[in-house]
């Protein structure tokens, strides 16, 4: 009876094999060890970060000796941050991820759609290489490129004059707020450059989207007699809203925070980069340049769960 | 939190207090090299030859004393402060918006001149200027200084160089026959604001401006209104010295402040610039090298500070950068700065130079409006309010 015992309770030493038994028993205890150093890390450096982040905006700046009150919670420095000089910061920021999104999404779909749809084996390759290609060289040197292409002695200029078009790029740059000194000094240059540094993030989720759109779909579509404004308005568009919607959470959050392109091209008026960047440093305005960049975590968190809701996370 | 915060405050504040009483600790006598010393320094103020092997004063002192020298180096005056306040460093070269808050931190220590041979010789102007000497006490060799010029299109302004700021204050119409507005520029920091202070200073004196680093709320006021009516003639403000050339050779700008360093390279570039010392003055900077307080190679740091007085150094990091020497005699003979180019720098134009301060709210005059609201108000200005 005894030999029989021994064969079935093999011989359990050292505390390893305690350890092991412990997690057998208790296999929760194992997930959540396992799951603790990235949940720290996450916790810790992330959000730890942030709510650092968010009580600094909660301070404010003494008036008279310029040093930060550190004793009282109040809401001033938010109150500084919608005067109006910080408000057309804000403003103008918003508005410029709103208009390099669209943009970016309406260049990017035909683009998109030829590289799912006709591309194939070589040319696919090529179609990736193409898109990637402007991410691997430096970003500092694609905007001073950027800047030396739009300058009022650049090449576009001298292209605008060999077309006797001067006249025209003229009329444009005399129009208000989009015009300027000349193209690399106004928000058309910065514009036009936001998009072209951002557009990769674009073009690929909205490829990936079109891609698992269902081509009997389309045809079903055509065979019931749609025509292809109607099959694209009704089928491959809906289907592909995820995906372009996915590429726009990049592309707009990427303008939000930028803070070298409007340095290097535009009229020097800030965006919200610049301003945190401004008053963060010798300023030691440490508690409005909190506020500021709890901004565009505002306007991206209300962004997101709008995206959430359009089902953009599918197209990941 | 808050408490962790409190006593902070309160333990710099008594490190501040008791700073008086340190500073009498300086060194009193030299010893052997330690073998190495670090500094901290602005990018292009330490040459080893390495960008261009005519530039180097490095080797030499590597060779004679033993002292290995590594460098850091910060691109603006915080980065400098930060980098001071975090240790491990010797040395520091730190310009007038930074030198005073490492004293006041008790981050640097008091220089004992006696043991630097060369110290008679710097430029007596220097010996004790106010951005290295409290109360008498010297924390640190001067450097060298610079001058924010004004520079302009010779094109454009011809044989005769505007000899007023106003041709980057108001809207004129140029030598060439056209208006100046969208072909001039201004510097893109809130210092600039002491710019146009220094501007009205001369062209409205009603205002009482005596130092365009300490300005009371309704001088500030002027000076703002002032920059509110350059927005509308600045197409971009430069920022980084080399957008500014591109602006001057691409952009059609024709006149703007700017360093000696961009004049300097554009000219050797072929293009039409040159520059001028305006009649209201101008801002300027002063670096100087400081030693930091918990130094672990003192000896190697005083060599050091004496070989950065040498006329040779003085001369050809004035060369490099387009600076002035704090040691007269470098002015002469040095083959790489040529006789005229501490006459081109500025050497004659100290007292026309107001020098780069932070401005705080405790000033000379009672109270003044503190640099933080500088940068808050010329964002406005910038963005058009």
């Amino acid at each position: 009876m005894s030999t029989t015992d021994d064969a079935f309770t093999e011989q359990r030493h050292g505390a390893l094999t305690a350890l092991s038994d412990l997690f057998w028993r208790r296999p929760k205890l194992l997930v959540l060890l396992l799951l603790a150093p990235p949940l720290l890390w996450l916790g810790v450096i992330y959000v730890g970060a942030l709510l650092a982040l968010l009580l600094q905006s909660f301070y404010a700046i003494d008036e008279f000796t310029g040093l930060v009150d550190y004793d009282v919670l109040t809401l001033k420095t938010y109150r500084e941050l919608f005067n109006p000089a910080n408000l057309d910061i804000i403003i103008r920021t918003v508005l410029m991820a709103t208009t390099v999104t669209l943009a970016s999404a309406i260049i990017a779909f035909p683009i998109a759609y030829m590289a799912a749809r006709y591309a194939r084996g070589k040319w696919k390759a090529m179609f990736y290489l193409a898109v990637m290609l402007p991410l691997w060289s430096s970003y500092l040197v694609k905007i001073y490129a950027w800047k030396l292409i739009l300058a009022k002695e650049g090449i576009l200029n001298w292209l605008f004059a060999q077309l006797h078009l001067t006249g025209l790029l003229e009329a444009y740059l005399g129009l208000p707020v989009v015009g300027g000194g000349s193209l690399s000094i106004s928000y058309t240059g910065t514009f036009l450059v936001f998009v072209y540094v951002w557009m990769p993030f674009m073009i690929l989720p909205t490829q990936a989207a079109l891609e698992r759109v269902p081509v009997n779909l389309t045809d079903a579509s055509s065979d019931l007699g749609a025509t292809p404004w109607q099959t694209f308005r009704h089928v491959t568009f809906p289907l592909a809203l995820p995906g372009i919607i996915a590429g726009s959470i990049f592309t707009f959050s990427l303008t939000l925070g930028d803070y070298i392109i409007p340095q290097i091209i535009g009229s020097s008026r800030l965006f919200i980069g610049q301003a945190v960047y401004a008053h963060q440093g010798t300023a030691g305005n440490i508690p409005l340049a909190a506020a500021f960049s709890v901004v565009p975590i505002v306007i991206m968190g209300l962004y997101l769960w709008m995206a959430q809701r359009k089902g953009a996370f599918d197209a990941l | 939190m808050k408490s962790i915060l409190r006593t902070g405050t309160a333990l710099s504040i008594a490190v501040l207090f008791s700073g008086q009483v340190m500073a009498q600790e300086m060194l009193q006598a030299l010893g052997a090299g330690e073998g190495q010393v670090s500094i901290v320094a602005w990018a292009g103020y330490i040459e080893r030859g390495e960008t261009d092997p005519a530039y180097d004063w490095v080797t030499s002192f590597e060779a004679d004393t033993g002292c290995k020298v590594s460098v850091k180096t910060a691109a603006t005056s915080d980065e400098m402060v930060a980098l001071m306040n975090e240790g491990g460093f010797d040395l520091v070269t730190a310009s007038g918006d930074a030198s005073l808050r490492l004293i006041a931190g008790d981050r640097v220590q008091p220089i004992n001149t006696a043991l630097i041979p060369s110290w008679s010789t710097i430029d007596e102007r220097l010996q004790n200027a106010p951005w290295h000497t409290v109360d008498g006490v010297h924390y640190g060799t001067p450097y060298v200084w610079g001058a924010n010029v004004l520079m302009y299109n010779t094109e454009v302004f011809g044989d005769t160089p505007p000899t007023s700021w106003n041709v980057v204050f108001e809207e004129m119409t140029l030598p060439d026959g056209q208006s100046n507005k969208g072909r001039v520029q201004a510097y893109d920091g809130p210092i600039y604001v002491a710019d146009a202070a220094l501007y009205l200073m001369k062209h409205q004196p009603e205002l009482g401006i005596t130092d365009p680093y300490e300005l009371n709320e309704d001088q500030y006021k002027a000076a703002l209104d002032l920059l509110r009516v350059q927005r509308t003639l600045v197409g971009r403000y430069w920022h980084d010295a080399f957008i500014q050339m591109d602006d001057f050779t691409n952009e059609g700008v024709v006149a703007s402040s700017s360093w000696p360093f961009q004049v300097n390279v554009l000219k050797a570039g072929g293009a039409p610039v040159a520059s001028t010392f305006p009649e209201e003055g101008i801002t300027g900077w002063a670096d100087t090298t400081m030693l930091h307080v918990d130094s672990p190679n003192p000896n190697c740091a005083y060599m050091w500070m004496e070989h950065s007085l040498s006329p040779k150094v003085q001369g050809d990091v004035s060369a490099w950068f387009g600076t002035v020497p704090s040691v007269p005699a470098a002015c002469t003979g040095n083959e790489l700065l040529g006789d005229a180019g501490c006459a081109t720098n500025g050497y004659e134009n100290f007292d026309k130079i107001k020098f780069w301060r932070t401005p705080t709210a405790q000033c000379s005059t009672g109270e003044c409006v503190p640099y933080y609201r500088w940068v808050s108000d010329y964002v406005g200005v910038i963005g058009g309010r």
